[in-house]
């Protein structure tokens, strides 16, 4: 994690080319597994699969979330802060987990969530970051 | 120490403040994530692009099928995220309580398994 | 991918009049000279995709690309009726739209924007060597085909930036309402400038599947012309024409892929029958029904040149076999003459390269043809066959309408027929459909 945030911290480093995408991985609530053996396998591609982008330099940061039911909202309501149970998102489907990466442009960023929505079985989306301002 | 994920949460319908309150949020945003990097809280931040910029990518027996646009199709949109490094969750959230008090949307919490 | 329907049985798809160039861009305004106002219209419509193609590459930028081209065309709608048409009119159009694009960067400079400026003054000012001309519009045909793109944008992209269409043109030639395709267009833009869909031609290896979204725009763009003629017809931009156009330009950038030149002829033969597909009251006539001596002799030669280059090469795909299969259409000088076994054949061919019920459907009607109703019908019928999965599907209900029509079956004909006039919203097709039902009784 420290290498991420010496990174990111000296924007004199940073390529001005990258972008950074969102890799979100989707789940419908139902289990993406055919059996346990896959569920095992599966956790192992996904390993691979964190092992090959983290040494392709690409890698940003890569987590899997626990249940939705464990998040929680804040708000500003009526000037005070209030806490409630989450998901804000009330659908059945959510995210499972991410990964942040580097990539030139949308293509490696599509080649890259391929590899990863078959390694891990999931559906995954590919959302851009927005640059950080230049000037 | 575990990782938690603040989410930025418009609700439906919600509109891009005017310049000058933008410009105001940005600088309060600005502010906590320094504030975080200082704490050495901070592992990542970004605003993202709006949903319709989003990508499917569905692996169906061995075909990569591609589809435009967001997986969850919703009124209320997650228009950025803040992940932080903190020792549980009542620390992550007086961040999520000072994030959405500096932008004045919702914030969702939501702990990184392990 | 949908097959076209081409056979005696079915309904050989109708056709809209008119090939010329239609209506000028609304955001121009023609100050005098109607003769060159159509020059410069006729340059802006033929040029367009050319000239967003090499601005784009030179500023980095397409909605920049847009604007520049567009500056332009407005200082030719100016200028040009005045000083005369410049001797390279394309050229001009580049040049003057770089011009234009470093004036608005002066005004509005960035950073960024000042770095595609320096770009953009190092540039020479001389012609585009061909081949970099070339390059630049086919990166510019796969971005607007990226699969990340919805198809329906893919179709309005290609339309609005490679054909030069304007988009209440595109609006009005697929029936949707112009705020609607309004933004559609700027949805898809927007995508392609904030995820970075990359400007360039895909690599050997990835071809294969870039090239399928580009086949099947073209593709889909010819269908519409066939699909929604209901409404003001005179109206509309000639799609059929357009997708002619597009195939043609496909063929003059990969010249070594065959399935473009499949996807050209078989767009040619189609378009080749144009005139006899409509009786003098408008109404349509099918395929077996046609005055084959009105079908458009030099299209349909060139539809079957490029159809004997194909079978030379050697390497078919789905857009090859189909053009073959009206090719051999084409071959016969009446319908009774025609090859039905070399049309199964290639089915069959069909179905091993790309299965699906439609193609099965056709099958079934050649088979009709060649053993009679019968065995047409078995092949319909046949367990997890086209009247499983095309119930939907008028033309299946169509199809055994006239099958069971030639078995006698007068009533169950009848009632396919009333199945297959619910399920169209087409109105010529509707009136086609009624009119053989009315027939039977």
């Amino acid at each position: 994690m420290q290498q991420v945030r010496d990174r990111i911290g000296r924007p004199d480093q940073k390529e001005t080319a990258m972008t950074q995408y969102l890799l979100s991985v989707h789940n419908d609530g139902t289990s993406p597994y055919a059996t346990e053996e896959d569920m095992h396998a599966a956790f192992a591609d996904t390993g691979t699969f964190n092992e090959k982008l983290q040494a392709s330099g690409k890698w940003v940061f890569a987590g899997g979330l626990e249940f939705p039911d464990t998040a929680k909202v804040v708000r500003r309501r009526d000037g005070a802060l209030e806490r409630t149970d989450g998901p804000y998102l009330e659908s059945k489907e959510h995210i499972g987990g991410f990964w942040i990466i580097e990539a030139a442009d949308m293509d490696e960023a599509l080649a890259w969530a391929e590899e990863g929505a078959v390694a891990c079985r999931g559906d995954v989306e590919v959302r851009p970051f927005q640059g950080i301002p230049q000037d | 120490m575990p990782n938690y994920l603040l989410s930025v949460c418009y609700p439906a319908g919600a509109s891009q403040p005017p310049p000058d309150e933008l410009a105001a949020i940005m600088t309060r945003v600005g502010a906590l994530s320094a504030d975080m990097q200082a704490a050495g809280v901070w592992v990542f931040g970004g605003g993202l692009h709006a949903p319709s910029s989003a990508t499917v990518v569905e692996d169906r027996d061995g075909e990569v099928v591609m589809t435009d646009g967001p997986f969850i199709e919703s009124k209320e949109q997650i228009g950025g995220i803040t992940i932080i490094d903190v020792a549980d969750l009542d620390a992550a959230l007086a961040w999520g309580a000072r994030k959405a008090a500096a932008i004045g949307v919702p914030i969702e919490v939501r702990p990184f398994v392990g | 991918m949908p097959a076209v329907p081409d056979d005696p049985a079915v309904l050989d798809r109708d056709s809209r009049s008119g090939d010329a160039l239609e209506g000028p861009d609304p955001t121009l305004e023609v100050t005098s000279g109607a003769a060159t106002a159509v020059t410069v219209e006729a340059v802006f419509r033929a040029d367009y995709g050319r000239a967003i193609a090499t601005l784009t590459r030179l500023l980095g930028d397409l909605g920049l690309a847009e604007e520049a081209v567009q500056d332009a065309f407005a200082v030719a709608l100016e200028t040009w009726p005045r000083d005369g048409v410049p001797p390279s009119p394309t050229g001009w159009v580049v040049t003057t739209a770089r011009h234009r694009a470093i004036d608005r960067f002066r005004r509005e400079s960035t950073r960024e924007q000042r770095q595609a400026q320096a770009a953009l003054l190092h540039a020479p000012d001389e012609p585009e060597e061909d081949y970099a001309v070339r390059d630049d519009r086919l990166r510019l045909v796969f971005t607007c085909c990226h699969p990340a793109i919805a198809p329906a944008a893919q179709v309005a992209l290609t339309l609005r930036l490679v054909a030069g269409l304007t988009t209440p043109e595109i609006a009005r030639a697929f029936l949707v309402p112009e705020p609607t395709m309004a933004q559609r267009l700027v949805r898809a833009k927007n995508k392609i400038r904030d995820a970075h869909i990359p400007y360039r031609v895909p690599d050997e290896h990835e071809l294969p599947d870039r090239l399928r979204p580009v086949l099947a725009v073209i593709y889909l763009v010819h269908n519409e012309a066939y699909v929604a003629t209901s409404g003001d017809s005179l109206d509309r931009v000639d799609l059929a024409a357009e997708a002619v156009r597009l195939g043609r330009l496909l063929v003059e950038l990969m010249p070594d892929e065959p399935e473009a030149r499949g996807l050209l002829a078989l767009m040619l033969l189609a378009e080749s029958r144009r005139p006899a597909r409509v009786a003098a009251d408008g109404s349509l006539v099918r395929l077996a029904d046609q005055d084959r001596s009105l079908w458009d002799a030099s299209l349909l030669a060139e539809g079957q040149a490029l159809v004997r280059e194909c079978l030379r090469r050697n390497t078919p795909g789905p857009y090859q076999i189909q053009a073959a299969i009206a090719a051999v259409h084409s071959d016969a000088t009446t319908a009774a003459d025609t090859d039905w076994r070399q049309v199964i054949a290639l089915y069959d061919q069909l179905l091993a390269a790309a299965p699906s019920q439609v193609v099965r459907l056709n099958r079934a009607i050649a088979v009709a043809e060649l053993d009679g109703p019968t065995a047409g019908l078995l092949e319909i019928d046949a367990p997890d066959g086209p009247a499983t999965h095309l119930d939907a599907y008028h033309l299946l209900h169509a199809t055994r309408a006239a099958l069971l029509a030639r078995q006698g079956r007068t009533a169950e004909a009848a009632a396919s027929y009333d199945r297959a006039i619910a399920l169209t919203d087409n109105i010529a097709e509707q009136r086609f459909l009624t009119s053989r039902r009315d027939a039977l009784l």
